[in-house]
């Protein structure tokens, strides 16, 4: 008897949800190699060693003009860094290009991702937010599609968080600077771009670390699975 | 079945096919048009080369922020400096008087200039930022002659396609493409702030390259090489932030 499988997810999504991942994660341990190399945040247009900062890491750094209180310095890493940093970007907005051109042309986002107003009823929130909390498993006919907690921060991460970091960090190259003044005088000034970039990475680190655990919750292999081959292959079925 | 995949395979071909002579194109217009960086063989050579060929395709003509004289940092960061070396300390104690900037290659007409020879031409003042690549940054006015006009001093040939400049420093060089060569802001920087320009921030002579990170901005410049390839500098691979596993192009 011919079994019938109904692929979790589409094959672009699943393609593009590892290149974003892999980029991702390049982009952070980069950009965290970056940022150590100056762990200081300012406002404005402006700052450095001699400028009062808005907060300050109290991490060590990896160079030696920072007063960061360690007696040591760390190794500089920002040459493979920046230049992965920027390979990595380039993946994860071409593949962020692809996805959206796949996701708005093949319904994708209006059947899985869009929310009808009903969803977003105080009723249908609040059984969803309980849901969460008792940290319950999605029911079944739910697995074929996204939840709405789940559909919301995914819009967020999305249409909000992508942007946001991409905006950000466009903001801090000074060519782009010149050929488009207002995206950093919109955000208040170039080390205010730097630091909007960095919360937002917490942010997207935020949603990684609770997409991770919900997908623990939701049967790891099971759910991993689905991401990377459309139909569950039996061995994996069977854990 | 069977021929389900061989029209698969067929079609898998044309697209590859297809793909292959695209992306030959595309190589060779982008080295025609001088998209593709000289550090594009390194390992990260691939996402280097988009940056700098999407960059000089918006950006060719595009000027560098200006500031209003208001926003001028009080206390601007010089960064730290290696020690100069004796020779940089004979011609400090001379009030570099003996300085010279030396300018060759694919010239009409080889020169070299003292100081006061740059001073006595056209000076140029803008307030720009200079951005660290590890993210500090501060604002001055600096002044001094645009590279454009010494270029056109000493007649840079038309086939020339970089400016290669060097620093007192030992083994600290670097170039610059033309676009930013002959672009109005980028200035053989003698003053900041109004008054000489500071040892620490570069004094007697430094290259403002105000649309790249302060890297490319090298201090104490004392020859320019004007030249239509960098394979014979150093490593070959544009100066010596590659070599030492930095970007050559610094415009993000």
């Amino acid at each position: 008897m011919p079994e019938i499988f109904h692929p979790r997810h589409p094959a672009i999504v699943r393609i593009t949800h590892w290149l974003i991942t892999l980029s991702f994660l390049a982009l952070l341990l980069t950009g965290v190699e970056i940022l150590i190399s100056h762990p200081r945040f300012y406002w404005g247009e402006i700052g450095n060693v001699n400028t009062r900062p808005l907060f300050t890491l109290p991490i060590p750094s990896s160079r030696d003009t920072v007063p960061t209180g360690y007696g040591y310095v760390l190794p500089d890493q920002n040459g493979w860094s920046r230049y992965l940093h920027f390979e990595a970007a380039w993946v994860a907005v071409l593949t962020g290009l692809l996805y959206l051109a796949f996701g708005f042309s093949k319904g994708h986002f209006r059947r899985n991702l869009f929310l009808a107003p009903s969803d977003l009823s105080p009723t249908s929130l609040a059984t969803d937010i309980a849901r969460h909390l008792r940290f319950g498993r999605p029911t079944d006919d739910e697995a074929g599609s996204y939840n709405v907690l789940q559909r919301l921060s995914y819009l967020l991460v999305i249409f909000v968080l992508f942007p946001l970091i991409i905006w950000t960090g466009l903001a801090m190259s000074p060519a782009i600077e010149g050929m488009f003044p207002a995206l950093v005088t919109v955000l208040g000034g170039r080390q205010s771009a730097r630091t909007m970039h960095f919360f937002v990475t917490i942010f997207l680190v935020l949603f990684l670390l609770i997409h991770v655990l919900m997908v623990y919750l939701a049967g790891f292999r099971k759910r991993v699975g689905a991401m990377i081959v459309d139909r569950l292959p039996k061995a994996v079925e069977r854990l | 079945m069977n021929k389900i995949s061989r029209r698969k395979l067929i079609t898998a071909g044309l697209v590859g096919a297809a793909g292959a002579t695209g992306f030959a194109v595309a190589v060779n217009l982008a080295k025609r048009y001088g998209l593709i960086p000289p550090d594009a063989g390194v390992l990260y050579g691939p996402g280097e080369t988009l940056t700098y060929a999407a960059q000089r395709l918006l950006s060719r003509h595009s000027m560098a922020r200006e500031f209003a004289r208001s926003e001028i940092s009080k206390d601007p960061f010089a960064n730290e400096v290696d020690p100069l070396g004796i020779e940089f300390q004979r011609l400090r104690d001379g009030a570099f008087v003996d300085w010279r900037l030396a300018v060759d290659g694919m010239v009409a007409r080889p020169m070299s200039f003292s100081l006061a020879e740059l001073k006595s031409l056209p000076q140029s003042a803008q307030i720009t930022f200079i951005a660290c690549e590890e993210g500090w940054s501060y604002i001055a006015e600096w002044s001094g002659v645009p590279l454009a006009h010494v270029l056109n001093l000493v007649g840079a040939l038309p086939q020339a396609r970089y400016v290669v400049y060097r620093s007192i420093q030992p083994d600290w060089w670097d170039s610059i493409d033309m676009s930013d060569a002959l672009h109005p802001q980028t200035l053989l920087t003698l003053s900041m702030n109004g008054g000489e320009l500071p040892v620490p921030f570069g004094g007697p002579l430094r290259l403002r390259v105000p649309r790249q990170l302060g890297y490319k901005n090298v201090k104490y410049v004392t020859s320019l090489t004007v030249t239509d390839s960098l394979k014979r500098f150093g490593k070959g691979l544009g100066s010596s932030a590659p070599e030492g596993g930095y970007a050559w192009y610094a415009g993000i």
